[in-house]
């Protein structure tokens, strides 16, 4: 989508754009419009008469529950309260419709009070889970040690001051960075393998992987045990834990790429085909950053299954207490694992610890879930407003790299001739060879002059640069980023703001725009 | 790429085709007398990166299906002292002592399925119900964030819905459980044994690590990821045609159950056997919640339930080689019949036409 284009700048130079002229520049569309997409239409309507069929069957229903439970029928228990409740709050609820509206309108208003209770009642659900695990989980994090120390010198019955879950949170950090250096080149390879090599072997490997999305994660460590522990003799460890956490989290990853690498639109694949890049340098310079964000969500949400699975590392880690930073050897534990084993114990502090873990683990799937949204939710090719700041600057910067070729001079005389730049006009004047941007301001003083010839050739360039950067100031064509950004954004196409919109606003060809015609200097 | 007209043979005639959209359509008609005008050879110039590029990408895609085809291949392998041994028994036998040659998946195995059937059917009108809500009925300003928050939950661990369901749920439902007992008891699955309901000392942790719990567990742990495929597919259903229900003078309810429902038919059934792939094969908050039994056990609402993955969780330590190998056994029955769910989703969600548009 946004892509950078060369499009012309002023829009009486449309017509011309067959005519390849000099100085026709790299542009950056800023914020295209998405293709013209149907928007959906609220329909919502929420009558005053609707809010008080639903308050007034509220209370009665509720009413008519507390007089069957406390007076008529011998039933008890809150849930069952609550359903009964329920059912006749729904029951009202139709029949108050029902005396003035139609069984139509009676059967769409009683499905749309169900579906928002459904969806209350998951999200309610969904909302205890997360608050009742943090909210018995605040009392060992509230102490320092519970990040600082493994559990190698705590016992059951130690209080919350003694003992910490370091080791599982080192022990979680490395194997599951072990199983992205495994999966991360892997699992973007065959997606590539997928997306950009299609025929019979890729499709059938396309099945396989789907078909192992599914993959029960005990059956994944069971493998893994199987194989390096009972089969190869291996003990158990970090490396095998890591290996079942690769072989779960590969097919995710592999199928949500490759999701993200078939979005990747074909015509920039064939544009840079067409300029003659061959298939690696297609993937390479264009799919892959293309769909960078994509590719970066698809990671990181394999990596927080990855980090939250418990049963693949009970199987193959071997649980300890003690820290151990070496994954080749020994056990190890993981936060999943750590929680699974403190709640299994009997006592309270334990299983205030295993709540703690559980947090904590939490907070971690949930910054990784954080960062993937702020990473990914784009489409391919679509950048965030930084992205598009560095394009611009990139395109502004390539700009004063064709322009200083064609004047022949340092890139560096051209980007100091723009109007933020620094005193260059005292430096060239001075007539000595401008060697480097950074230093031209403070080395005017010290650098020899060179021979008469080679000076007034300098100076030559610089005044056509300081033309250059006059006209361009003039025909506003290479304004500062952010304001061609905005401009962009207001929506107003920028030539048309230009004062004089003339093909003449384009920048001078080398021949027209002879140094010494215009320079004020002369 | 495409090979445009032939060089060698001039165009004849040319005509310009040109359709509504206004885009052009050149066709060349080349008759060429001679019939010498053949389809150029497209000859792309591979250079060494670009075969070793191909060749790395197909290597990598070998060793992933290498991979995956491994873990079947190696429980199969490493299952089969024990499969030999069991025999066809293997299927109908209920209790788990390898060590004596008696063990069967019979008791595990429909454990399995009363687990997951309970998951799904209080999965599905939840999930059903969200993913309808966030489509049709959420106000937009706050249906993004509650798709992030679907989203999320997809990705909470399932220990800490195991740690939910044993400290919070359990002592909770226990009186609904004991409430559907006394007064739906005679349906059989409501049924428990030893508990008598007119007798004011029973224990209500007869109803305790029951089926049912972990059901619940399991419904809320697959219901966000059901209900994001439902979701996906109920807003790609089209514009057009809701309006034009709309228009025709239909309800809410109405447009839903005439255009939206029958065109996200394939996402709700691919959805829901996909959560109950997932349920199959959920391991830690099972185990952490029931307490395990080794017999058919259709009581749902009754103490003791098991399921294949807990019994891997819980036999694999300290198993010697034989066990281990009955374990794979199990845990190879555990891998096909996921692997069946899981292609029949696809396949349905693939051949719907919402699964045809989306993909």
């Amino acid at each position: 989508m946004t892509t950078v284009l060369d499009t012309p700048l002023s829009p009486m130079a449309t017509e011309e754009t067959a005519v390849p002229r000099e100085g026709a520049r790299t542009w950056i569309p800023v914020d295209t419009p998405p293709p013209a997409s149907e928007l959906r239409r609220s329909t919502a309507t929420i009558r005053t008469v609707d809010v008080i069929r639903l308050l007034g069957s509220a209370f009665a229903s509720i009413g008519f529950t507390a007089w069957l439970f406390f007076y008529a029928l011998p039933l008890q228990g809150v849930l069952g309260f609550v359903l009964v409740a329920y059912v006749l709050f729904l029951l009202l609820f139709g029949i108050l419709t029902a005396f003035d509206e139609n069984s139509q309108t009676v059967r769409d208003r009683i499905v749309a009070v169900f579906v928002n209770s459904l969806a209350f009642l998951l999200l309610l659900a969904l909302f205890s889970v997360v608050i009742y695990t943090v909210g018995r989980g605040v009392g060992p994090l509230g102490h320092l040690n519970f990040f600082t120390q493994d559990m190698s010198n705590a016992g059951p019955l130690d209080p919350l001051t003694q003992g910490g879950v370091i080791h599982a949170v080192l022990g979680t950090l490395i194997m599951i960075s072990i199983a992205l250096a495994i999966s991360i080149p892997l699992g973007l390879l065959t997606a590539v393998f997928l997306s950009e090599f299609p025929g019979r072997y890729a499709r059938f490997v396309r099945t396989v992987v789907e078909a192992m999305t599914a993959l029960p994660s005990i059956v994944a460590g069971l493998f893994i045990y199987a194989t390096i522990i009972v089969f190869l003799g291996f003990n158990r460890s970090g490396f095998a834990a890591s290996l079942a956490i690769t072989v779960m989290m590969l097919p995710i990853i592999i199928r949500s790429a490759d999701v993200v690498l078939r979005l990747v639109p074909g015509n920039l694949k064939e544009a840079a085909r067409a300029l003659g890049a061959s298939t690696w340098r297609t993937v390479w310079t264009v799919t892959l950053p293309t769909a960078r964000s994509g590719l970066t969500t698809a990671i990181i949400l394999g990596t927080a299954r990855g980090i939250g699975e418990t049963s693949p590392v009970l199987l193959t880690a071997g649980a300890t207490t003690f820290l151990n930073v070496n994954p080749f050897s020994g056990p190890m534990t993981s936060l999943p694992l750590t929680t699974f084993t403190f709640v299994k114990s009997p006592e309270n502090n334990m299983i205030a610890r295993g709540f703690g873990t559980a947090a904590v683990l939490m907070v971690l799937v949930l910054l990784l879930f954080v960062l993937a949204r702020a990473i990914g939710g784009r489409g391919p090719g679509v950048l965030s407003a930084r992205q598009q700041r560095a394009r611009a600057r990139q395109s502004r910067d390539d700009g004063y790299r064709y322009r200083a070729r064609e004047l022949r001079v340092p890139t560096s005389t051209v980007r100091q001739a723009h109007p933020r730049a620094l005193p260059a006009a005292a430096a060239t004047r001075s007539g000595t060879a401008v060697a480097d941007s950074a230093a031209v301001g403070l080395t005017v003083a010290t650098i020899a002059p060179v021979s008469p010839a080679v000076a007034e050739a300098t100076a030559q360039q610089a005044r056509a640069a300081r033309t250059w950067r006059r006209q361009l100031s003039e025909s506003r064509l290479l304004p500062k980023p952010s304001a061609a950004i905005n401009r962009f954004r207001r929506g107003s196409k920028a030539p048309q703001e230009s004062p004089d919109p003339s093909p003449n606003s384009t920048p001078p060809a080398p021949d027209n725009s002879g140094p010494t015609r215009k320079d004020p200097d002369a | 790429m495409s090979s445009s007209a032939g060089s060698s043979g001039a165009p004849v005639s040319t005509s310009v085709a040109t359709d509504e959209s206004g885009a052009r359509t050149e066709v060349i008609e080349s008759h060429d007398v001679t019939g010498t005008d053949k389809p150029r050879r497209l000859i792309s110039a591979s250079d060494g990166p670009d075969v070793a590029f191909r060749w790395i990408a197909r290597g990598s895609g070998t060793i992933v299906v290498t991979v995956m085809s491994l873990v079947g291949l190696f429980l199969l392998y490493q299952g089969f002292q024990a499969l030999q041994v069991a025999g066809p028994s293997f299927l109908t036998e209920q209790s788990w002592d390898p060590n004596s040659g008696k063990f069967g998946i019979a008791a595990v195995l429909s454990g399995t399925f009363f687990i997951a059937l309970t998951a799904i059917s209080f999965a599905l009108p939840l999930s059903l119900g969200t993913a309808l809500y966030i489509s049709e009925y959420a106000p937009a300003k706050i249906k993004n964030a509650l798709v992030t928050i679907v989203d999320l939950m997809a990705a909470v661990p399932s220990v800490v819905y195991g740690l939910w369901g044993l400290f919070f749920l359990s002592p909770n439902v226990q009186p609904l459980s004991q409430w559907i007992s006394t007064y739906l008891g005679w349906i059989p699955i409501f049924s428990v044994d030893g508990f008598d309901q007119n007798d004011p000392l029973a224990s209500p942790t007869a109803f305790a690590a029951s089926t049912f719990i972990a059901g619940i567990v399991v419904a809320l742990m697959v219901a966000p990821i059901t209900s994001s495929i439902m979701r996906e597919v109920f807003t790609q259903a089209p514009i057009g045609e809701r309006e034009g229900a709309l228009a025709l003078g239909a309800t809410k309810w109405g447009m839903i159950s005439s255009v939206v429902l029958p065109f996200g038919r394939g996402g709700i059934i691919g959805g829901t056997m996909l959560g109950l792939g997932r349920a199959l094969g959920e391991t830690i908050a099972v185990f952490l919640i029931i307490s395990p039994v080794f017999v058919i056990q259709p009581h749902i609402l009754e103490k003791g339930a098991n399921s294949i993955s807990a019994l891997i969780a819980l036999r694999y330590n300290e198993a010697s080689k034989f066990e281990i190998s009955a374990l794979m056994a199990a845990g190879l029955s555990l891998f096909v019949i996921t692997l069946i769910v899981n292609f029949i989703a696809s396949t349905i969600i693939g051949r719907s036409r919402s699964g045809n548009e989306t993909n």
